[in-house]
This record gives C-alpha cells, sequence and structure tokens, in this order.
C-alpha cells in the first residue's frame, strides 16, 4: 500500500464527536498518522505480522492504519467508553477483523500486566496537563515494558531532553525519527510542536 | 474480543457459564504469527476457555512439541485465537474473583475507584 493509498484511508476513520479536554481528545491527523505507520512498517518493519498494541487509541486511527498494513493483531487500549464505541464502529466500517479492543487506564495498569507480550506498541499518548502531569512519561514507561522490540510514540518537541535523559536512566535507546508540524484546535494551544520518538530495548 | 487477548493478561480468565454471546468469525490465517504467540500463552488456561464456550473441537489438550511448522495444529490454535469472540461475557481474575464485563467484545478493566 503506498503513503498516499493509506493517508487516503485513514481520512475515512470517523473522530471523535464530542471530544473531552481532560483526556486530551484529538484525533491523530491522518497525514500524521500514515506517515508514521509507513515509516515504521517500511523503514522497520514492526508492523506486518506483529502483534502490537496502541495505546491511549481513542477512535483508533493508529490502529486502523496498522491493522490496514496487516499487522498480526492490534490491540487498543483507551479509557473513555464514547471514543471505544466510534473505534467499534470504525473497524466494523473498515470490515478488519484483526483489531481488538480493552477498555482500562494505561496509568493503573500494573507493570507485569502485558509485561513483554506484544512485539510493538505505537502512540499518540495524552502529554498531561497541570490536571495530570508526566502522563506521556507513565504512558512511555508502560509501553516500554509491554513491547519487545519497539516502542513508537510522538512526543512535544519541548520534551525531547527530557525523554532522552529518562531513556537512558531506563536503559533504552532513543531516536528522533521525525519533526512533525502539529496543529491542534485552540482548545490544545499549549501544543506546539511534536517530534515522533522511537525506543529501542537494548540487546 | 479474542481469546487470545485474555491469555496475555494473567489476570483473566473467562468460563463458558460467564460468556452469553459468542461468534467466530473468518480471519486470515499468518501461521508466523500464530506460532509466536503460543509462547506468550498458557496452554492449559486456553483449552480451558475454548472448552467453556463450546469450540475445544479438536484442540489438543496438551501443546505438541515442534509445532512451528505443523500447519494443522497452527490452524487449529489460529481458531481457537482468532477467530471465536466473546461478544458478550465477563472475565474474572483468578486470585481475587473480581468480575471484568465484556459488553459487544470489549472487556472493561477499569477498577471501581474504590479498587484503584
Amino acid at each position: 500500500m503506498k503513503l498516499k493509498e493509506l493517508e487516503s484511508c485513514l481520512q475515512q476513520v470517523d473522530t471523535f464527536e464530542e471530544p473531552k479536554i481532560l483526556l486530551e481528545q484529538y484525533p491523530t491527523s491522518p497525514h500524521i498518522a500514515a506517515c508514521m505507520l509507513y515509516t515504521i512498517h517500511n523503514t522497520f518493519d514492526d508492523v506486518e505480522g506483529k502483534l502490537v498494541a496502541d495505546l491511549g487509541c481513542g477512535c483508533g486511527v493508529l490502529s486502523i492504519g496498522a491493522a490496514m498494513l496487516d499487522a498480526g493483531l492490534c490491540v487498543g487500549f483507551d479509557i473513555d467508553d464514547n471514543a471505544l464505541e466510534i473505534f467499534k464502529r470504525n473497524t466494523e466500517e473498515f470490515e478488519l477483523t484483526n483489531i481488538d479492543l480493552i477498555q482500562s487506564d494505561i496509568s493503573s495498569l500494573s507493570s507485569d500486566a502485558y509485561a513483554k507480550k506484544f512485539d510493538t506498541v505505537i502512540m499518540n499518548p495524552p502529554f498531561g496537563t497541570k490536571h495530570n502531569q508526566g502522563m506521556d512519561m507513565q504512558f512511555l514507561k508502560t509501553a516500554l515494558t509491554m513491547a519487545t522490540t519497539a516502542v513508537y510514540s510522538l512526543h512535544k518537541t519541548s520534551t525531547r531532553d527530557h525523554i532522552q535523559k529518562k531513556a537512558s536512566d531506563w536503559g533504552v535507546n532513543m531516536k528522533v525519527i521525525a519533526e512533525l508540524r502539529y496543529d491542534l484546535p485552540a482548545s490544545y494551544k499549549f501544543h506546539k510542536k511534536k517530534s515522533v520518538s522511537v525506543s529501542f530495548d537494548k540487546l | 474480543m479474542c481469546i487470545c487477548i485474555l491469555y496475555l493478561n494473567v489476570l483473566s480468565r473467562i468460563s463458558g457459564s460467564q460468556a452469553t454471546e459468542v461468534k467466530v468469525s473468518e480471519v486470515e490465517f499468518n501461521p508466523n504469527f500464530v506460532s509466536r504467540m503460543i509462547p506468550k500463552l498458557e496452554w492449559s488456561a486456553l483449552v480451558q476457555a475454548a472448552d467453556g464456550l463450546g469450540h475445544l473441537q479438536d484442540l489438543p489438550t496438551e501443546l505438541i512439541a515442534d509445532y512451528e511448522a505443523n500447519e494443522d495444529f497452527l490452524r487449529k490454535v489460529h481458531r481457537v485465537l482468532l477467530e471465536v469472540e466473546v461478544l458478550e461475557g465477563c472475565l474474572q481474575c483468578p486470585e481475587s474473583g473480581r468480575e471484568f464485563p465484556i459488553t459487544r467484545g470489549v472487556p472493561n478493566m477499569l477498577l471501581n475507584e474504590e479498587e484503584a
């Protein structure tokens, strides 16, 4: 599948009807999702035939993209009923059979719940606002316990150094794959730029 | 939700009496993927779940050796793992007995405020 095709398909994904600001709900844009997944698939071969987790999946843009790129199975995790309902509708419309959904709270998952069960984790985690600071790091930490090969995640450029430091504390390699401009609705104006980073488990 | 997800989470078990709606669908067979899933599962628990859901069929009760090259066996595992789905039912934690409902195929693993 070509990048343009993937992006075009992802434009058909239904997104949040009434986004909940406290949960930082906004859809990952089809363009960013497509670029991210395309790279993970073509450059790193971490999607096709793999067991993939999407943490904070929301309406499922990333999962649906992964499923279209022939992930063995993609499991989406989210805390919100409404988002999961929309995600479910999306999987039915796209007639995808390699997607599963679990309603859970990532920040309160026990550290061994899914330890080393997934090949790859992909995510666009909440960054954390003044109400729940450090949420992005919690997601990252959990993601790293779940993945055996790699975690691909979107983060604010301004947090890059902090993430780099945490990565080395945790004993994982971090690499920035791309830097993207992300224009979010005014309610999220504290998010300016984002970058894509990848963390590998050190062998 | 597919059975295989239950067994990735050590806290979950499902029993036949608790599944009120099960669906079987066709999912593309990927032998490599199934083969790599097997070491992540607890075989006896998988057999028990499949049995409880009335979908054991000819799945062996013991894991066979050299399954990687055995397409016949992998197809049986594929069916149970990916094609049998629980739409309505619940998961039960074998330690605490706590139950987590499955609604329209989605398990709700959220802890209540008192439990978190």
